[in-house]
């Protein structure tokens, strides 16, 4: 639409005002897809899913579904520590133990179903502590489970992948010939796709007669024998991490290089006229320099680390026995495969206010340096 | 022969042209290179493993091979077959087709409505601008896991124009709920903020309207942003698994990674088709990544730094 046209159409008087009222009619027509877009798919879905959450909708029901409150939210954070008894020989009045001498317990089983005030919990774990045997029981184990896994990739994923992922950028920020070969090299994984590298790695962790075996058998001469990688609860989502370190470092590095190249040459002269060695150098120079790409790197790379699917769905569909569980696992479990859409939508709200905290803290100490005009 | 000489501040160098300055500077390089290669083995071993094993015809072989280092030689009976079989058992083409065509049309859709919409928050005045920016920095922050279920339920019970209720199934609920995005506006509208004004004025005197401006003037001189949203949406929508996994259950629309995981799960699983299957999703995406790389490793770079 043309502001020429648009001034003959409506005749008032001040010609300034019609301009700006013309710009701004453009400005909303400029808008509007953008606007209609991100207000149906983005912000009512947002706004839906505080919603669903406090309902027991289902994807497809023939009954409408019913406003149950925090009911769902107290299925996710109901938790009981239950400090449990030895079984007690009714004759003797000793405690029982099995054939290996350890003492006997009641069944989870038990105990949960047999006190009211338990009701909905299932068991999470079982440990000692202080010479105490203690059940830890929750309404959703599962979502527990998830939420731990993630936490539990982040500890290890985020501070390997940065460290590695700054590393890489050193060794190709140098004056090097063929530097610009290995930056291809390293970044390639990045464009492939994930499926894939799920599906690729799956066959190098092949049980017994496998790649990734053959190679730790070598590198440790023989005496770390075959693994069964991905169907072992200790070593399944280790593996998970690994290939998806492999993948994902190469972006993180490209930023790196980013935030390398700002830093400017005279810096370092400086530096160098200060008698810094390399090492020096790196703690006092470029790392106070790449303050600001590492938050946004880690941060970047946490909130990733809570959309962990695709891998996991492809390789062990959260198993063996939940270890490789993730939230947004749980949720396309909850959501789509068992259409329970109100209990996923809860636990897609715990997702977000975990997301949404981690992007609070990042703005938080990294200052503000959008233009915003 | 002196070698060090002493600094103002006491810390000892080296001079630059003695012999043992000269052999460490080579033993340094040297480790350098073997770094950097030992590394390029691990970004690497993988995909060559992946392609080596789509030319093994003999499946046997390839499980036999995968025990060692002869997982990644070409050796043994090698051919198409593996790649024709794929074909055979599954309709790839048209999966191929679907993922390019939704793709295709999410990025060059999005390319035009992000861009209009920065146009008006960079360049236009008008009341409520200040807001809607601030409105679309902050949606930045939603990731799209935390509204995959709710859209399902929407989508679910959205009406259509030939009058069917639901969009389940179909090539518009892969791509119209994804043409709109908040950092694709974002990016072009911090471009759009650095380009010189004085064209467009002119522009504006010689009478343009502010669409033609847009057209004739903003997006030739916006290039390299306009690359930079293509490839990152681009490699974004092309590994898109979670939402087409939730939508489509008709092969006739689903793209290529729900194809995979579906002929990943087929048993008995043959690794020779499978990997020939991988490599069809891999190399046109490697081969566009060569050819442009310095645009991917820009574009990438651009996303980080949100100064």
């Amino acid at each position: 639409m043309s502001v020429t046209q648009n001034t003959a159409v409506s005749a008032v008087p001040a010609k300034g005002a019609l301009k700006r009222r013309n710009e701004a009619v453009t400005a909303w027509l400029f808008m509007v897809p953008a606007a209609l877009g991100l207000i149906i798919f983005l912000i009512i879905p947002f706004l839906m899913a505080f919603y669903l959450s406090l309902t027991n909708t289902r994807l497809i029901s023939p009954e409408p579904a019913d406003f149950v409150g925090l009911r769902n939210y107290a299925t996710l954070f109901n938790v009981a520590l239950i400090k449990v008894e030895p079984v007690i020989d009714e004759q003797t009045g000793a405690v029982m133990r099995d054939e290996n001498g350890n003492i006997e317990y009641p069944r989870a089983r038990t105990i949960l179903h047999g006190d009211a005030k338990y009701e909905g919990l299932q068991e999470a774990a079982q440990f000692n502590l202080f010479g105490n045997h203690y059940l830890f029981a929750a309404g959703d184990p599962t979502f527990l489970r998830g939420l731990k896994n993630n936490f539990y990739f982040v500890l290890v994923v985020v501070p390997l992948q940065t460290a590695l992922a700054l590393l890489l950028a050193l060794l190709i920020n140098q004056k090097i010939k063929g530097s610009n070969l290995f930056r291809t090299i390293y970044f390639s994984p990045v464009v492939t796709t994930m499926v894939v590298v799920a599906v690729v790695w799956t066959f190098l962790y092949n049980p017994g007669e496998g790649t990734i075996n053959a190679f730790i058998k070598t590198a440790t001469f023989g005496l770390v024998g075959p693994q069964d990688w991905l169907s072992n609860p200790k070593l399944a989502f280790p593996s998970i991490m690994l290939l998806s370190i492999w993948q994902g470092v190469g972006f993180q590095m490209v930023i790196f290089l980013a935030g390398l190249q700002e830093i400017s040459e005279e810096v370092y002269e400086a530096a160098a006229i200060d008698g810094c060695n390399m090492i020096q150098e790196f703690f006092f120079v470029t790392l106070p320099q790449l303050r600001n790409t590492t938050i946004f790197v880690v941060i970047a790379t946490t909130i990733l680390a809570f959309q962990l699917f695709v891998q996991v769905d492809v390789m062990t569909q959260g198993g063996p026995s939940d270890a490789t569980m993730t939230t947004i696992l749980h949720v396309v479990n909850e959501g789509f495969r068992q259409q329970r859409i109100g209990y996923a939508s809860a636990v897609t709200v715990a997702f977000f206010l975990i997301v949404l905290f981690i992007s609070i803290i990042q703005r938080m100490v990294v200052p503000e340096e959008r233009a915003v005009d | 022969m002196a070698e060090q000489i002493l600094t103002q501040e006491g810390v000892t160098r080296e001079q630059p042209y003695s012999l043992r300055y000269q052999i460490r500077k080579s033993v340094i390089l040297a480790l350098d290179y073997a770094i950097l290669i030992l590394l390029s083995f691990f970004f690497l071993f993988p995909v060559i493993f992946m392609l080596v094993t789509a030319f093994k015809t003999n499946e046997d072989q390839i499980l036999r091979d995968v025990a060692g280092l002869r997982a990644f030689v070409p050796y043994g009976p090698l051919g198409l077959q593996n790649f024709f079989d794929v074909f055979n058992r599954m309709e790839f083409g048209r999966f191929m087709w679907n993922s390019v065509f939704v793709v295709g049309v999410t990025v060059i859709l999005g390319l035009v409505v992000n861009s209009m919409a920065a146009y008006a928050l960079a360049r236009l005045r008008w009341g409520g601008r200040k807001i809607v920016l601030a409105v679309i920095i902050a949606l930045i922050i939603i990731p799209f896991e935390a509204v995959a279920v709710p859209l399902l339920l929407l989508v679910n019970n959205l009406p259509w124009i030939n009058g069917t209720v639901g969009w389940l199934d179909t090539y518009h609920v892969q791509i119209i709920p994804f043409i709109a995005d908040a950092f694709s506006i974002f990016l072009f509208y911090q471009f759009f903020i650095g380009l010189p004004k004085d064209l467009e004025e002119a522009a504006l005197v010689d009478g343009a309207s502010r669409f033609r401006i847009y057209w004739n003037i903003i997006v030739p001189l916006s290039r390299p942003v306009f690359a930079t949203v293509a490839i990152l949406k681009f490699l974004y929508y092309w590994g898109s698994y979670l939402w087409p996994l939730m939508v489509t259950r008709r092969p006739e629309v689903r793209p290529l990674t729900v194809g995979m995981q579906q002929f990943f799960g087929q048993y008995p699983r043959l690794w020779g088709d499978i990997m020939a299957f991988a490599s069809m999703i891999t190399i046109p995406v490697l081969i566009i990544f060569l050819l442009f790389q310095k645009w991917f490793v820009q574009s990438v770079a651009s996303s980080g730094v949100k100064g």
